[in-house]
């Protein structure tokens, strides 16, 4: 449904006469050219005037130039890549001269060109189904944000108590990486795996008995979606005031968050094997048991998935906000709310990335998992 | 159908606040037991249970007691003192409307470009997906700091997370949603000449109403919970999240526990408004 123009190769017009998307990058560029780069010890630098962007300016061009006469257009928008790839190292490399970037208009023109290009070949890109569609422009575009995020905070010299670059971040990580292994051992791989483990573990252990007595599950149901419905995380602060500052009063408020999303994705997904299906059972005499384990659990497998990996990132937020109410001197919690107390923002923005990196692991972990178990069910044929 | 339910939901209800007293017994009674002997008085079984259910900072208060102090703190005072629990669930309820809203606009426009513009949608849908696997709650102190420093108070940091967990179910919902039209109908478009802004004015944005109000009620509960959290760092002057963070910090478990019903109700009543206006204006279009 997206505007394929079906148009005569052999017919040249106004419209297919050149590639007009290119021309008008080519002319923000030379709009470029003649604002300056920035400014060095307070004069402003011209492109022309000493430094190393003119070699950037010519690889740039010769890339463009390249990717434009690749015999594929696919071909062609890897070269189209390179010129993305060069054209923002150069405030990289501006930036090590101690070139103050700040009022260089012309660079900025320049870098939204590349931008732009960048969009255009991920336009290319994503016409090209497999790994390069699924994996590969995602990963590009966070690339790029990531470039983009590093070149403006540099550039424009953004105090890092608002947004530390992502290369100070990751030297913070480094830097600390002791420290944070500690809080991530305390954290995730204490408290998260145990209250993950134990609710999902109680949620569909109930689910299975309320499936065994439907009185169970009329009864449980609108409670598990009143439940959905209220702040559970609010009960961090009664958990820590029962079971203490350490890790069990993290897991019960993850048991406490994640039991009523499992128990209610597995009743749906046992309720989700068609007549036919259980009819085929009796006919082979299966009981209750036997139905259970070789076709309503099989079946319901998605429905598990999809309650396991809401509750990854629940079990998370759980365990965070829940040390924020009391912890030992340790766990991800505690790190975040004291170094932003201290104004240690690099290691507070160290932590949030290892956390992120945690939850989308634990959620990128379960989904392949998703993937090399329910490659048979029906749910996964249309991808 | 409703009695079929109603009596399994009875029981569950009723069960549930038996266990509640039984386990306020046996968390109060070795606190009660130990102030009944201080008072070097004989006592029995009666005057356990009464000391054990009417202490003023019990472990686990019983659900009279909450309630009592529901009623008083909603009563007892004007609706505009900071010691009413409704002004508190005001505040918290404006953060979450105002999170909803910019998360509403955010989640309709990312989901517009992602079904007009093929680059977005390879490049951005997976990052949105990743964007909810981050523990965003985890990170709020960090948002109202950042900024408070940008001279940012107040409301708006706020309604940020709880726009920045709003905007997800929203942006999902509507991508399905707008691709929900029928091809038939997409059809009858293109014969009545209607362009591409026409037929998603009057057929692509009706049809994903469905859709987007099943998102709405998700993203409602959720933009509630964003706002306590949001409320937490902040120091605890107003809102529900204030409540909860003093209540812990005075070990008042009363306030606790009524702050924590209030936000349950506050949430469930937010989701039944959005309920009456998905019916109001799904029936006019024939949709149910």
């Amino acid at each position: 449904m997206t505007g394929h123009h079906t148009a005569d190769p052999y017919r040249t017009t106004l419209r297919t006469a050149a590639d007009w998307g290119l021309v008008a990058l080519v002319l923000i560029v030379l709009a470029a050219l003649t604002l300056p780069l920035g400014a060095k010890d307070g004069v402003a630098l011209g492109w022309f005037g000493g430094s190393l962007a003119p070699l950037f300016l010519i690889g740039v061009a010769l890339a463009v130039i390249g990717g434009r006469t690749a015999p594929s257009r696919p071909l062609g928008a890897w070269v189209e890549l390179a010129a993305v790839a060069l054209a923002w190292l150069l405030p990289l490399h501006l930036l090590d001269e101690e070139i103050d970037l700040s009022a260089g208009w012309g660079l900025w023109l320049f870098l939204t060109a590349a931008t732009l290009l960048l969009w255009r070949v991920l336009g290319t890109l994503s016409g090209v189904p497999g790994w390069t569609r699924s994996v590969l422009v995602p990963g590009l575009f966070g690339l790029g944000l990531l470039a983009g995020w590093e070149v403006l905070v540099r550039g424009f010299q953004v105090p890092a108590i608002l947004l530390p670059a992502p290369s100070r971040i990751a030297a913070a990580l480094a830097a600390n990486a002791p420290v944070l292994w500690d809080d991530f051992g305390q954290t995730v791989l204490t408290a998260v795996v145990r209250g993950y483990l134990m609710g999902c573990g109680a949620g569909f252990a109930v689910a299975l008995l309320a499936d065994r007595v439907p009185f169970l599950a009329r009864g449980l149901l609108p409670l598990g979606n009143l439940a959905s419905a209220i702040p559970v995380v609010g009960i961090a602060p009664i958990m820590v005031m029962w079971f203490g500052f350490d890790w069990p009063s993290k897991a019960a408020v993850i048991v406490v968050m994640t039991f009523f999303p499992m128990l209610i994705n597995t009743l749906a997904g046992l309720d989700s094997s068609e007549r036919i299906q259980l009819d085929l059972m009796r006919s082979y005499g299966a009981g209750h048991a036997r139905t259970l384990v070789k076709l309503r659990l099989p079946n319901a497998l998605p429905f598990l998935f999809n309650g396991l990996k809401i509750n990854s990132t629940l079990a998370l937020i759980g365990a965070i906000v829940a040390e924020f109410f009391g912890t030992p001197v340790v766990g991800m919690g505690f790190r975040i709310s004291t170094e932003v107390a201290r104004m240690n923002l690099d290691i507070v923005w160290a932590t949030i990335a290892v956390a992120a990196l945690t939850g989308s692991g634990f959620y990128g972990g379960l989904a392949l998992l998703e993937r090399l178990t329910t490659a048979w069910h029906p749910s996964m044929r249309e991808r | 159908m409703t009695t079929r339910r109603f009596l399994p939901v009875a029981t569950m209800t009723l069960l549930l606040v038996a266990v509640w007293y039984a386990g306020a017994l046996w968390l109060n009674a070795p606190q009660a037991e130990e102030a009944l002997v201080r008072a070097a008085k004989p006592w029995g079984w009666t005057d356990l249970l009464a000391q054990a259910y009417g202490m003023k900072r019990p472990i686990l208060p019983t659900p009279d007691q909450v309630a009592v102090e529901l009623w008083n703190s909603l009563t007892g005072t004007t609706p505009t003192s900071p010691r009413n629990l409704l002004f508190h669930a005001w505040v918290t309820a404006e953060a979450a409307l105002t999170g909803l809203a910019m998360g509403l606009a955010l989640g309709t426009l990312l989901a517009v470009g992602i079904v007009h513009t093929r680059t977005l949608e390879y490049s951005l849908l997976p990052w949105v997906i990743a964007s909810q696997t981050i523990p965003i709650l985890a990170i709020a102190p960090m948002i109202v700091v950042i900024l408070g420093n940008l001279g940012l108070t107040g409301l708006l940091p706020k309604a940020v997370i709880c726009m920045y967990l709003c905007f997800f179910p929203i942006t999902v919902g509507m991508v399905k949603g707008l691709r929900a039209a029928d091809p038939l109908w997409l059809d009858l478009m293109r014969t009545y000449s209607a362009g591409g802004l026409r037929s998603f004015w009057s057929l692509r944005l009706p049809a994903s109403l469905p859709f987007l109000f099943a998102s709405l009620k998700v993203s409602v509960a959720i933009s509630v919970v964003g706002a306590i959290v949001g409320e937490l760092p902040t120091g605890g002057q107003a809102g529900l999240g204030a409540r909860l963070l003093s209540g812990s910090y005075y070990g008042q478990t009363v306030q606790i526990w009524s702050a924590l019903v209030m936000a349950s109700l506050l949430s469930v009543l937010l989701i039944g408004v959005v309920r009456t206006v998905e019916l109001a204006l799904l029936g006019k279009a024939g949709a149910r």
